[in-house]
């Protein structure tokens, strides 16, 4: 086990084609991941250089395959009606790694991918989801991986790097590690993914990673309360002067609200140990583990 | 993008938002003539995107057109310090406007919320002062409609908000065009925020806005080429901020420390900050090179933070996932060459390609490290030293 991607996943890339969905396909494949079809309109009935057949429509390629999840990697002006055609075709999962779609676009196809009730939504602008030793889809960088029994979810892709490559430095491996997106509309938040994290037998404990600016943490917190798995946390920007923009749509401090010492707080108060710089997650993870009767 | 008070009020009246009768003037003569077309009795308002302009000293109301000219000379081409921008800001060009009757000053606001993950109105009958401080003081004193994105603004749903707002029911049928049409000229134009602060109520019952704050979505601009006239002006006051501005390099913030920071996505930026702080440094800047950089915007962001001679020691913090590490190495290289580096620089390189980034590397003065944290630690030994 493990969770929304593993060893069975049936992916079809929309966007295939193009540099990134290219090189990001290939890497998917290396790392062992099922990439059973490519969408490009115009392209259908050739295959790609690894040998992935290429279909016009996610519909088709879901009903020749058996595609059950979509990894969309095509510009921000295609992107939304992308995620929408995937969800129209009933694929299960879709993660969306674009950066910069218009705002307006995702408010419409984040209603939508929700009316149609069993397709969920990771991102955009995320760096994906990735499975140790199972799969993955989207750009996370797997050299850093091992298995085990930690979960990851992070709002920023890169700072979930940097602590699933902590946690292998200090000898504890991980489930699955999901980049949730940096932008203001996203199809998953935490609270969206720690109830899979919870339900998963494999994962014995999950680190979160928020950062500054919005209120996902807080609200997280509430979920957390009801978890039964220990969670560690880290606040991206602790030491961001109050007020300053720090890129991502999302990372706006200003006064109290969206903060990192009230996310801090908020995490606190539901038993949460959040660490103060990221190399501080793995002998949190490591305590906590030992409180609940694991060693690693 | 953010625009000014008369540009959103432009694209406001294109959409059939009642706004105020006016006209900018570059000139003082310009104003007078403006104010005489009104009639004589005008409002001067200083056209820049800092909130606070009548504290600023750069809002007037004028009794006659010699008026309006003389403030306007006293305010064009003069810089106005500004509490919210903590700086000068220089005034090119003010709007002159009909003085509403004013009765009441309402408050609407509409933007895009991530917890509800719709376009949301914010309303309150208690306009014309911080939104802020309304939703500190009167919590329930404010309305808030997320707009279903398939439904639009449905009137049922005003009714509610304007209850919740505290806006009285006979004046409903006034509010609800104004909304509609306010919500239509923000989803077509892709705005982020929309902000009617006073919405004028006046005398005789018209709705006006009597001020507009609006943004665009940056990433949408690509949609609407009748927006480009308005090219965002800037509202930097730091000369760091403003050189990354003309350099094309987006999320910069300049901070004042000895330790330059460069990273790829905000997250990971802000953790080496962190980190730098915990290690006993003081980050000198934030400057995320975003994902998928190439090695030229990498050139270019190594220079501008060797530009501050305040800069100490530069740490670059790379964990690539659409970021390739051979991109970022050659841009580092070129950065090296195009200026001269007296302050040593420290490299941490993973991820995607890291390994050939790191072979591109071999050989020069730059400082590898393994780790952030040991980034972090070695900058700050080094800069320490000195």
């Amino acid at each position: 086990m493990s969770i929304l991607v593993d060893e069975n996943t049936k992916v079809v890339v929309s966007g295939i084609t193009g540099g990134e969905g290219a090189f990001h396909s290939a890497l998917m494949q290396d790392y062992g991941t099922q990439v059973v079809a490519g969408v490009k309109p115009g392209g259908g009935g050739t295959v790609t250089e690894r040998g992935v057949p290429i279909f016009d429509t996610v519909a088709e390629a879901v009903e020749k395959t058996g595609a059950n999840a979509q990894f969309v990697v095509v510009g921000p002006r295609f992107a939304a009606d992308s995620i929408i055609e995937g969800a129209a075709a009933g694929i299960d999962l879709i993660v969306c790694i674009t950066e910069f779609i218009p705002v307006q676009e995702m408010v419409t196809a984040v209603r939508f991918v929700k009316s149609q009730g069993t397709t969920r939504l990771v991102g955009p602008n995320c760096p994906g989801i990735l499975t140790a030793g199972k799969g993955k889809i989207g750009i996370i960088p797997p050299s850093s991986f091992t298995p085990g029994s930690v979960g990851v979810v992070s709002r920023s892709g890169t700072l979930c790097y940097e602590i699933v490559d902590a946690l292998t430095r200090a000898g504890i491996g991980q489930t699955t590690a999901v980049g949730i997106g940096g932008d203001p509309i996203l199809g998953s938040t935490f609270v969206d993914i720690l109830p899979l994290f919870e339900a998963d037998p494999e994962t014995k404990a999950v680190v979160l990673v928020g950062e500054i600016g919005g209120a996902d943490e807080e609200i997280a917190a509430e979920y957390i309360k009801t978890m039964t798995k220990p969670v560690v946390g880290f606040i991206g920007g602790r030491s961001a002067p109050p007020g300053k923009r720090m890129g991502h749509a999302g990372a706006i401090v200003s006064g109290t609200s969206g903060s990192a010492q009230g996310k801090v707080d908020a995490l606190n108060a539901v038993g949460v140990a959040v660490a103060e710089t990221s190399s501080d997650v793995p002998g949190l993870i490591r305590q906590a583990l030992a409180r609940v009767g694991v060693t690693v | 993008m953010k625009m000014q008070e008369y540009q959103g009020k432009e694209l406001l009246a294109k959409y059939g938002v009642p706004v105020p009768k006016g006209q900018v003037a570059d000139t003082p003569e310009e104003a007078a003539e403006a104010a005489r077309a009104l009639g004589g009795v005008a409002v001067v308002k200083a056209q820049v995107l800092a909130g606070g302009r009548g504290k600023a000293g750069g809002v007037k109301v004028t009794k006659t057109p010699e008026d309006a000219q003389a403030f306007a000379a006293s305010i064009l081409g003069k810089e106005l310090y500004f509490e919210q921008a903590k700086g000068n800001l220089q005034i090119d060009r003010v709007l002159v406007e009909e003085a509403l009757s004013i009765a009441k000053e309402y408050y609407i606001g509409i933007t895009t919320d991530r917890g509800s993950q719709r376009n949301v109105f914010i309303v309150s009958s208690q306009g014309g002062m911080d939104i802020e401080e309304v939703a500190h003081s009167h919590p329930d004193a404010i309305g808030r409609l997320p707009v279903d994105p398939f439904l639009g603004v449905r009137d049922f749903d005003i009714r509610r908000v304007a209850q919740q707002g505290g806006i009285p029911a006979a004046e409903i049928k006034d509010l609800a065009p104004f909304l509609k049409k306010l919500y239509q000229a923000y989803v077509d134009s892709d705005a982020t925020l929309a902000e009617i602060n006073p919405l004028v109520v006046t005398t005789d019952g018209k709705f006006i806005a009597g001020d507009a704050k609006i943004s665009i979505d940056d990433s949408a601009l690509y949609r609407h080429p009748e927006l480009a006239v308005y090219a965002e002006t800037s509202e930097e006051t730091d000369e760091y901020e403003k050189e990354a501005h003309r350099r094309g390099i987006n999320n910069y913030v300049h901070l004042g420390g000895n330790i330059g920071i460069i990273g790829n996505g905000a997250g990971l930026v802000m953790g080496t900050m962190d980190e730098v702080k915990r290690a006993g440094g003081e980050p000198a800047d934030f400057l995320d090179i975003g994902g998928g950089a190439k090695a030229e915007l990498v050139k270019n962001s190594l220079e501008l933070v060797l530009s501050d001679p305040n800069v100490k020691g530069v740490i670059f913090n790379i964990f690539g996932g659409i970021t390739r590490g051979d991109e970022v190495a050659k841009g580092i290289i070129a950065g090296t060459e195009s200026v001269k580096v007296t302050v040593p620089i420290v490299v941490r390189l993973a991820g995607t390609n890291a390994a050939e980034g790191l072979a591109i590397l071999k050989g020069t003065d730059l400082i590898p490290a393994e780790t952030m944290q040991e980034a972090a630690q070695k900058i700050v030994s080094l800069v320490g030293s000195d």
